[in-house]
């Protein structure tokens, strides 16, 4: 829907600038990956060698591979406990779907500093519990197991928590659209509870859980604070390495890096918004033959 | 329970239990603890907020830093949001994709362009020098040097001379700058925050007008209110839920960040998040001192929560998304 009349030139300006601001500082990553020398302000003549140098580097390559890893299994295990969740959470009685709410709201709505916190204390304190479990049945019964410490295990799980909270609350919205005597249509006219979730309520919340998923992967991408606390020493994310980088000096294979993931997602973008553009035209123009 | 599907919930509700709830609990109960460093004893205390008020500069800092962003953040996210949903559908589609982009960048990214943009020979700086806006800044200094010389041989010796004191006007202003200094300021933390929040004030906002009844402002229009009136009467209030969601979705990070703070204003002056970092993974390692002001964070949280929902519509309307 529109709101009154377009705006003039002046608010048009105005919103050009803010995009403006927006992207001024991924240009200047992308002007200066192809810079020649390794300056990330002087610009010193064209140059591709940063790109041929960053597959080489395996403090980067091992930090991209970590955070497209959790960042795509977080999204996917997140979808589908969330999609599972908020179906469980909507077929409940208000009164208990009032608090389990506001608990699931907890990791959203709190900086990400303490829920990185929380998590830290909380793996801290569990393995040391556990580990020193571990070294008591070795000593009296001989039994041994695994160590745990902090790593790619604890750094899933708190995307998995950050995440499963976005992808509910996306969801919520298009089970309450939904007419809500289908699923006892569906079971009166036979099908079992598990064909009715299958049949009847994915198929109708499918772009809640699609939306779930783009914002979630949106949040682990993004994440540097949570993982920060979560990933223990021997783990980092891209983010992470960057951070420890800032500290001396910034590599422009780190330019490179970024112009490259952002060309990736550009093009995914493009595609998917082509692809819904062309599926609303073809669903408007049945609608008209219909 | 209402039906079976309502099962469906109970592996999640598990996990809650386990990652949101008792790590929450024991943030609260490290609060509220110490250990004695002689023996290693655990003991209740309430020494760790006594210990804050060493640090009230930081909380201070923290705030100030925070609301500035915040208010900057509604500056600019109120008109563009406004301004969004006037635009057609198309507009509006590839306005959301341009919006949620550089969040698909990493934040630290992002952040570490900007120390590229405000260092001092950075491109801000070379631009201002092509400009002539740096010569232009040596220039005024010097003429303000100029002014507070003259005025300390005139005015200001008279009143010294007359109340006894000791007054002079700084005439040492630099007017050999090459660059101005941005990188390593309180303004450039600030930036950084205004920077990445500012979609976090965009999105709540937006969806809230969008979703304004189009006859409401029509009807106002109908019983003859003029368009600066519609606005004030009836798109601001309607909008408020969404300004609420959008200044508490800045103010929360900007208040607990660390990242940013560290790497545009050089890490010098502290803020909330640098103080929580540095007791867990930082130099002064007191997780007991760090979950005392991880719980004030969370009591702040509670009451921008309280405060939303007393004006706003409930969970719909506090996502932006």
């Amino acid at each position: 829907m529109r709101l009154g009349s377009r705006p003039g030139l002046l608010g048009r300006s105005f919103t050009a600038l803010v995009f403006l601001f927006l992207y001024l500082p991924i240009f200047i990553l992308i002007i200066f990956s192809f810079n020649e020398g390794n300056s990330s302000s002087v610009w010193q003549g064209f140059s591709l060698h940063w790109y041929s140098e960053l597959f080489q580097d395996r403090l980067i390559m091992s930090g991209v591979y970590t955070t497209l890893l959790v960042s795509l299994l977080a999204t996917v295990i997140a979808t589908a406990a969330g999609t599972f969740a908020a179906i469980g959470f909507y077929n409940m009685r208000r009164r208990w779907r009032e608090p389990l709410m506001a608990v699931n709201n907890i990791p959203m709505v709190n900086a990400d500093i303490v829920t990185g916190v929380s998590l830290c204390l909380f793996f801290v304190a569990a393995f040391g519990a556990w580990n020193g479990f571990v070294s008591w049945m070795e000593t009296t019964y001989r039994l041994t197991a695994p160590r745990l410490a902090l790593g790619f295990g604890t750094l899933l799980i708190a995307h998995i928590c950050f995440n499963i909270p976005y992808v509910i609350l996306s969801i919520m919205p298009k089970l309450r659209q939904m007419d809500k005597n289908l699923i006892d249509a569906a079971q009166d006219l036979g099908c079992t509870w598990m064909q009715a979730f299958r049949k009847v309520v994915v198929p109708e919340i499918k772009p809640g859980i699609i939306n779930g998923m783009l914002i979630a992967f949106t949040m682990s991408i993004d994440d540097f604070v949570i993982s920060y606390f979560t990933a223990g020493a021997k783990t980092s994310t891209l983010a992470m390495v960057i951070y420890g980088m800032t500290k001396k000096r910034v590599s422009p294979k780190i330019n490179a890096i970024s112009t490259l993931l952002f060309v990736v997602v550009l093009l995914l973008l493009v595609i998917v918004n082509v692809r819904q553009a062309r599926q609303d035209k073809a669903a408007a123009k049945n609608g008209h033959a219909g | 329970m209402k039906n079976r599907l309502a099962w469906f919930s109970a592996p999640y509700v598990l996990w809650m239990a386990l990652f949101t709830v008792i790590p929450v609990i024991m943030v609260v109960v490290y609060a509220f603890t110490a250990v004695d460093l002689t023996t290693g004893a655990v003991h209740p205390t309430l020494d760790n907020f006594a210990q804050m008020g060493t640090y009230a500069v930081v909380f201070v800092r923290s705030f100030e830093l925070a609301l500035i962003a915040t208010f900057i953040c509604l500056l600019i996210g109120y008109p563009v949001s406004y301004l969004m949903a006037k635009e057609g559908p198309g507009f509006q589609r590839i306005a959301m994709v341009l919006i949620m982009l550089p969040m698909w960048v990493n934040f630290l990214l992002r952040t570490y362009a900007w120390m590229t943009i405000l260092s001092n020979n950075g491109p801000l700086n070379q631009l201002f020098q092509a400009l002539g806006i740096i010569d232009l800044g040596n220039l005024v200094n010097g003429g303000l040097n100029g002014l507070c010389a003259w005025l300390n041989g005139g005015a200001v010796e008279l009143l010294n001379s007359l109340l006894g004191t000791d007054f002079a006007l700084s005439t040492a202003r630099p007017t050999d700058m090459t660059y101005f200094k941005m990188l390593y300021t309180q303004g450039a933390v600030v930036l950084g925050m205004v920077y990445n929040y500012l979609p976090f004030m965009i999105l709540p906002i937006y969806s809230v007008i969008i979703k304004m009844d189009n006859s409401l402002l029509e009807a106002a229009r109908d019983l003859g209110a003029g368009s600066s009136r519609v606005f004030r009467k009836v798109i601001l209030p309607l909008s408020l839920p969404g300004v609420l969601s959008g200044v508490t979705m800045v103010f929360v990070p900007s208040v607990s960040t660390f990242a940013i703070s560290k790497m545009l204003g050089g890490g010098t002056k502290l803020l909330l998040g640098d103080l929580i970092e540095l007791q867990f993974l930082g130099g002064a390692y007191n997780p007991y001192l760090g979950s005392a002001i991880s719980l004030v964070m969370m009591v702040i949280v509670v009451i921008c929560m309280y405060v939303m929902n007393r004006f706003g519509e409930g969970e719909e309307q506090a996502v932006m998304l």
